[in-house]
C-alpha cells in the first residue's frame, strides 16, 4: 500500500506542463502564444509514455485512491488521443479567431487530468475531484470567447447546471457513504454485498448519483442544457464536451455501476432502461428540425449517449467492450465532423447553418468526402465504425434479453439516418452560393481529417484489433 | 437528545430550498447562492454521517467539497460578470439568444 507514482505519472506530467504553460503565458508575446500549444502537445506525448510505463500492471495505487488496471489504461489512452486531436484543432481555431491566449492550452491539459482521474478513480472523493477539475476547466473554456454573447451565455448555463448537478451527485455520494460507511469503491461493494436488504438511504443515494452523472453525460431528461451550451461554445470546446467530457462521465459511471453496485443491477437497470429510450428518442427526433449544424450535432451527441447507455444497461462483458469500442468510433466521427464544421465555419463561426453546406461537395471535394464519411458513420451505415459500434452495443443488449430496448434503439437510429443524410444531400444537390471568404484548409487539418476518415473506415471494416484491446480492458 | 435524523432532515430541507431556489429564481446571483446552499446541505449530511458512524472519512470529504466550491465560486462569479456585461442585467431570462 504505497504511493506508486507510475500509476499517476501521466496526470503528474500533464499537471506540471499545464502549470508551466500558465507561468510562461505572461512572458510570451501575445501573437506567439499559440506556440504554447506545442508545449502542451509535448506534454501529452510524454503522458502517453507515462501510460505505457504502467501498462499491464494491476494494482491499487495512491492509498487505494486509484485503480491501475487495463480498463483504466485503455481509457487513459483514449482521453489522451482525444485531447491531442482537440489540441491540434484548437491551435488552428485560436489562430483563425485571433484569440492569442496561452491559458487555453493549460485549461485543456487540466481538463484532461480530470478525465484521467475519473476513469481510474477507486474512491468517490477522487471521482468527485476529477469531475470538478474537468468541469471547472470546461466552464471557462466554454466561455472563452468572452466578447461574444453566445459564448458567455453558454458558459453561464453550463456552469449553473453543472454546479447544480454536482450538488445532486454529492448528495448521492453522502447517502451512499452514510449507508455503507466508506467512500472507497471496493469497501462500498463489500458492504453492499454483506447486507442484501438494501436500506432506503443507499437506494436514494444511488438514485441521486445517477441524476448527477445523467447531467454530465446529457441523458434525458437531464439533457436540456446540451444544445445551448454546444451551440455557444467554441467548436473545439464543443468537441471536448461532446466526446471527452461525456466519455469521462460515462466511463466513471460504468466503473461505479459495474464495480461498486453490481448487486444493485436490477435497481439501476430499471432506471437506466427508460432513460436510454428517452435519450435516443429525444436526441434523434429533436435533431430532425435543426437548421444549425452545431445544434444538430449536439442533439446527435445526445442520441449517441443513448446508444452508449444501451450497452451500459446490458451489464455484461460484451456491453463493456461495446461501450469502449463505440466511444472510440464516436470520438473519430464526431471529432472529424466537427473539424469539418470548423473549417467551413471560418472566422467567427459565421457559416454554421446547414444551408451553408449547399453545393460544398463539388466545390471542395475533400471536405465533402470527409464529412460524408463521418455523417454516414454517425448514421450507422455498414462499413463504417459507427455501424460496428452499434452492432456490438446492441448485441450486448440482446445477450441480456433486452429485446424491447434493442427494437427502440434500431427504430430511433433509423430516424437518425434522415438528418445525417440531409446534410450530405444539401452538399451534393444544393446550389452553391458565391462565398465572400473562400474556405482554406491548412495542411495539419488536411492530415488530421485524412487520418480520421481512414480510421473511421478501418474500424468499420476490420474492427478486430480494437475489439481485442477492448476485450482485454473490459475485464475489471 | 438530537439524533442523526434531525440533522439529516435539516440537511434535506436546506437541499430542497436550494433546489427550488435554482428552479424558480431568476436572478443569476441568487441562483448561484442556492447552489451553494445545496452544497452546504451536502456538507451537513457528510458531517452527520461521519459523526454517527464515528469515522473521519466524511469530514475529509467536506474539506474537498469546500475547496472545490471555492474554486467554483471564483469561476462562477467571473462568468456572471462577463454575462452581465453582455446583457446589462442580472436577469437570467435575458440570456436567451439561443433557442430552437
Amino acid at each position: 500500500m504505497d504511493i506508486n507514482y507510475t500509476a499517476v505519472l501521466p496526470e503528474i506530467i500533464l499537471s506540471l506542463v499545464g502549470i508551466s504553460i500558465m507561468l510562461l503565458t505572461p512572458f510570451v508575446p501575445r501573437e506567439r502564444q499559440t506556440h504554447l500549444g506545442y508545449l502542451a502537445l509535448a506534454g501529452i506525448v510524454l503522458a502517453f509514455f507515462g501510460v505505457a510505463m504502467g501498462w499491464g500492471q494491476t494494482d491499487l495505487a495512491f492509498f487505494e485512491m486509484i485503480f491501475q488496471d487495463d480498463f483504466g489504461q485503455f481509457c487513459k489512452i483514449f482521453f489522451l488521443f482525444v485531447s491531442t486531436v482537440i489540441l491540434l484543432i484548437s491551435m488552428n481555431y485560436l489562430e483563425q479567431e485571433k484569440l492569442f491566449q496561452g491559458e487555453f492550452f493549460a485549461l485543456l491539459l487540466f481538463a484532461t487530468v480530470g478525465m484521467l482521474f475519473m476513469a481510474t478513480s477507486a474512491d468517490l472523493i477522487m471521482t468527485f475531484v476529477g469531475l470538478e477539475v474537468l468541469s471547472i476547466s470546461t466552464y471557462v473554456l466554454a466561455g472563452f470567447k468572452e466578447r461574444e454573447r453566445k459564448s458567455s451565455e453558454a458558459a453561464w448555463k453550463y456552469f449553473l447546471l453543472g454546479a447544480f448537478s454536482t450538488a445532486f451527485l454529492l448528495y448521492g455520494i453522502a447517502f451512499v457513504y452514510g449507508a455503507t460507511g466508506s467512500t472507497k469503491y471496493l469497501q462500498i461493494a463489500e458492504a453492499i454485498q454483506a447486507s442484501p436488504d438494501y436500506s432506503l438511504i443507499l437506494l436514494v443515494g444511488v438514485g441521486l448519483m445517477l441524476v448527477g452523472f445523467g447531467f454530465k453525460v446529457a441523458l434525458a431528461p437531464f439533457h436540456a442544457w446540451t444544445p445551448d451550451v454546444y451551440e455557444g461554445a467554441p467548436i473545439p470546446i464543443m468537441a471536448l464536451l461532446a466526446v471527452a467530457s461525456k466519455g469521462a462521465a460515462l466511463l466513471a459511471l460504468a466503473r461505479i455501476l459495474y464495480q461498486v453496485l453490481p448487486d444493485l443491477s436490477q435497481q439501476w437497470q430499471a432506471i437506466l432502461w427508460p432513460s436510454a429510450v428517452l435519450t435516443m428518442a429525444i436526441g434523434n427526433i429533436a435533431a430532425l428540425t435543426q437548421s444549425n449544424i452545431k445544434r444538430m450535432l449536439a442533439y446527435s451527441s445526445i442520441a449517441h449517449a443513448g446508444y452508449l447507455l444501451v450497452g451500459l444497461t446490458a451489464h455484461n462483458s460484451l456491453g463493456t467492450q461495446g461501450i469502449l469500442f463505440y466511444l472510440v468510433a464516436y470520438a473519430l466521427m464526431t471529432l472529424g465532423a466537427l473539424t469539418v464544421v470548423q473549417i467551413v465555419g471560418r472566422r467567427e463561426e459565421q457559416h454554421t447553418t446547414i444551408e451553408d453546406y449547399n453545393g460544398l461537395g463539388y466545390r471542395y471535394p475533400f471536405l465533402g468526402i470527409a464529412l460524408s464519411v463521418f455523417l454516414i458513420s454517425l448514421a450507422g451505415i455498414p462499413a463504417t465504425a459507427g455501424f460496428m459500434g452499434k452492432l456490438f452495443v446492441f448485441s450486448a443488449a440482446v445477450q441480456s434479453q433486452m429485446y424491447g430496448l434493442v427494437v427502440i434503439a434500431l427504430v430511433t437510429s433509423a430516424i437518425g439516418i434522415y438528418y445525417y443524410l440531409r446534410v450530405i444531400v444539401s452538399m451534393y444537390m444544393g446550389e452553391f452560393k458565391k462565398e465572400e471568404i473562400p474556405i482554406t484548409i491548412s495542411m495539419p487539418m488536411r492530415i488530421i481529417l485524412t487520418l480520421m476518415v481512414l480510421g473511421t473506415l478501418y474500424l468499420g471494416i476490420l474492427p478486430g484489433i480494437l475489439l481485442n484491446l477492448a476485450e482485454e480492458a473490459a475485464s475489471f | 437528545m438530537i439524533s442523526a435524523t434531525h440533522y439529516l432532515t435539516l440537511a434535506a430541507i436546506l437541499f430542497a430550498i436550494g433546489t427550488v431556489g435554482v428552479i424558480t429564481r431568476r436572478n443569476v446571483i441568487t441562483m448561484f447562492m442556492c447552489v451553494e446552499l445545496m452544497l452546504n446541505a451536502v456538507n451537513l449530511t457528510f458531517i452527520t454521517f461521519s459523526r454517527f458512524l464515528d469515522q473521519i472519512d466524511g469530514q475529509i470529504f467536506v474539506f474537498f467539497v469546500m475547496t472545490v466550491a471555492a474554486a467554483e465560486a471564483a469561476v462562477g462569479l467571473a462568468l456572471i460578470v462577463v454575462l452581465s456585461r453582455h446583457t446589462g442585467t442580472l436577469d437570467v431570462d435575458q440570456a436567451n439568444t439561443m433557442k430552437w
